[in-house]
């Protein structure tokens, strides 16, 4: 993370706070990260912590109820966020960033031919041909395993990976330089889990795409991730590589986070983390995890400034 | 299975057991256009295994395995096609109504998703309620007051906070601590949990799993835990089975099979399950090709044979394996262990 040139992505202060009755939600507040080209970040983090709404916020998929939204998203050196929407649509949504969102294998067209599917993005978005948008989608269906006969079947003829691994290919279809995912392996059993990992992998290598990928599942994250991020009511509050994330977390909340999983291989007991995480109406002045922390101290209820150490993030009081 | 004496020998040295499932075959018929025959889905097809009372035993499987079907035939929704279910003295096949009630009172079900499992119209109090009332507690004091101890015993406290609220007002967490103590409020003797915890966090899955655990202590249950991730069986069963294609593949101690797992299909499940590790990324795992087969017409012999690396062509592709013994307590179904010496070729 130090050649500045070769970071796909940079965001720095994205926001993203939503009108509700009760006041303001802050799904996303304050959030800063680089994604650097060919690599895969994961952002880790539970349910509810505004994982998939910085992802919707990076794309600009927004609901109504926007309150906020500001801060930079640099893609490529480029200011995506001072882009007006139909420009947004045109030149960055798929054509730079797509995604795989959430349960995406449930959401395929019911009438529409799973190949016709898939190609379409590239014949929306780059004006392909119908003729070469299919052989550009028959191309990513053997690059994800997907037999080529099932071009022309229905999505419910397909079973549940199979239907996965369409989507991903959907994703792919544009040749974006960044795609997210959101959950990508969440519903499916564990051999395909393991399955789409490995295709995801293959992808990786093969066509140089940047993957943000997005899920509560430390266990199976491990299998793609170059860097973690690792989020907790709406921000981010450790950034590292993964081979040292995974090794020793520093964030107090990372690693509870990861006593909490349960090994197949080791015999440690896990751990869980006592109470809740602050609703986002009111997030607690200072930092949000102190409620939980064990290592909380008098500082911890003044907002913790981001330490960078040995060139890994973590907002916390503990390290500065 | 064939020998289900070997079986009874395994999971009962001392003791009747709590529950005795005898050759289940659970099958569905296929119509043509509504009426005409066209098959069955098989979707148990001749498991057998005993539970103890303070046992806990896991079921592990892959969706479409036939473990629902298997837990919902034992807790009296689905009848047997074939096979009986022994539970408590009685024989389920023998059962009807009255009888029938009864049986399902004396099992408590914990669903995988506790907000599907709750009635989103009904406060906390009144969903604990709904089981007495079936059960024919007419007193509301002694009502109330079971429902308090139950309340207490899956720590939801203070419970008069908790009563009046509806299951949109409480976290994943809490949701689940109340579908449990709905399956415990009739005091079952058996609780049958279907992926009790695959649908929450991280951080809360580890209490509601020790949670558990110690209902399943002090109240001496027995268990069964449905899951398909392997992770969690280590820090709850005693036992653990594998099914594959609506058959029973393996069954062990929990530490055996998670030790020295024999199956190709265990093996591969077992591979496919990773530990949180950085190295993870720059390996490719192993999987097995193609997809669980179609209970309809499932492969003849082994029905894992079409995707085992280790099939023996002529063997594992025409006989149906047996259960073979390989060390005490741990059968497998699997033609590889077909030997005196039970020695891997």
């Amino acid at each position: 993370m130090t050649d500045k040139s070769n970071e796909l992505l940079v965001v720095k202060g994205l926001r993203l706070h939503f009108k509700t009755e009760r006041g303001a939600v802050q799904a996303v507040d304050s959030v800063d990260f680089e994604l650097p080209r060919t690599k895969a970040t994961v952002i880790l983090g539970e349910s509810g912590c505004g994982k998939s709404s910085m992802a919707k916020a990076m794309l600009r998929l927004l609901p109504r109820n926007v309150d906020k939204y500001d801060g930079e998203v640099l893609l490529d050196g480029q200011d995506i966020m001072k882009l007006n929407n139909e420009a947004f649509r045109k030149e960055i949504r798929w054509k730079k960033i797509s995604m795989v969102p959430q349960a995406a294998m449930n959401a395929l067209n019911p009438v529409m031919r799973i190949g016709d599917q898939v190609a379409e993005p590239a014949m929306i978005h780059l004006g392909l041909s119908k003729k070469d948008a299919l052989s550009q989608a028959l191309r990513l269906f053997e690059l994800v395993g997907v037999p080529s006969d099932f071009l022309h079947r229905y999505a419910f003829e397909l079973s549940g990976g199979m239907r996965q691994r369409a989507a991903l290919a959907m994703s792919l279809v544009t040749l974006p330089d960044l795609v997210i995912l959101d959950e990508p392996t969440s519903a499916l059993d564990v051999l395909t889990q393991a399955g789409i990992m490995n295709l995801m992998k293959r992808v990786k290598n093969e066509m140089e795409t940047s993957f943000i990928l997005i899920t509560h599942d430390i266990a199976t994250s491990s299998e793609l991730a170059d860097n973690v991020a690792v989020m907790y009511a709406g921000q981010i509050v450790e950034v590292s590589d993964a081979h040292r994330f995974f090794t020793g977390p520093l964030h107090p909340y990372s690693k509870k986070l990861m006593a909490s999983v349960p090994r197949l291989r080791e015999t440690v007991e896990p751990d869980f983390i006592i109470g809740q995480p602050p609703s986002l109406l009111n997030p607690p002045t200072g930092c949000r995890f102190a409620d939980r922390c064990p290592a909380r101290f008098e500082k911890c209820s003044q907002e913790p400034p981001t330490v960078i150490q040995d060139d890994r993030k973590v907002k916390c009081w503990l390290y500065v | 299975m064939s020998d289900n004496d070997n079986l009874k020998s395994i999971s009962h040295e001392d003791g009747q057991p709590l529950l005795q499932i005898q050759d289940l075959h659970v099958w569905y018929e296929l119509k043509r256009f509504g009426f005409g025959h066209a098959g069955y889905v098989r979707a148990v097809d001749g498991v057998s295994f005993d539970l103890k009372q303070g046992e806990a035993m896991a079921c592990v499987g892959e969706s479409g395995c036939g473990k629902s079907s298997l837990m919902k035939t034992i807790l009296g929704l689905n009848r047997p096609t074939k096979g009986d279910i022994a539970f408590d003295g009685g024989q389920l096949t023998e059962m009807q109504d009255e009888a029938l009630r009864l049986y399902r009172a004396k099992i408590g079900y914990i669903q995988q998703d506790p907000y599907g499992a709750l009635a989103t119209f009904m406060t906390v109090q009144r969903i604990l309620e709904e089981p007495l009332i079936i059960n024919g507690i007419k007193d509301k004091k002694e009502r109330l007051r079971r429902i308090y101890k139950v309340l207490e015993e899956v720590k939801m406290t203070p419970v008069e906070e908790f009563l009046q609220k509806f299951p949109h007002m409480l976290s994943g967490g809490q949701q689940q601590r109340v579908v449990i103590a709905r399956a415990m409020i009739m005091e079952p003797k058996l609780l049958v949990a279907d992926e009790p915890v695959s649908m929450l966090d991280a951080s809360v899955r580890v209490e509601i799993l020790r949670l558990l655990r110690k209902l399943q202590e002090t109240h001496n249950l027995a268990v069964i835990y449905i899951t398909h991730d392997l992770s969690t069986v280590r820090y709850f069963s005693e036992y653990i089975f594998v099914m594959y294609a609506g058959e029973i593949v393996e069954f062990a101690k929990m530490e055996d099979l998670l030790k020295d797992p024999k199956h190709p299909y265990t093996l591969a499940l077992l591979d496919a399950s990773s530990d949180p590790d950085a190295g993870n990324a720059l390996v490719m795992r192993e999987v097995p090709p193609g997809e669980p087969p179609s209970l309809v017409n499932p492969p003849t012999g082994c029905r894992f044979n079409p995707r085992c690396s280790k099939m023996i062509a002529g063997v594992c592709d025409v006989k149906r394996p047996p259960d073979f013994v390989v060390a005490p307590g741990h059968r497998v179904a699997c033609w590889l262990y077909d030997a005196e010496d039970h020695h891997v070729p």
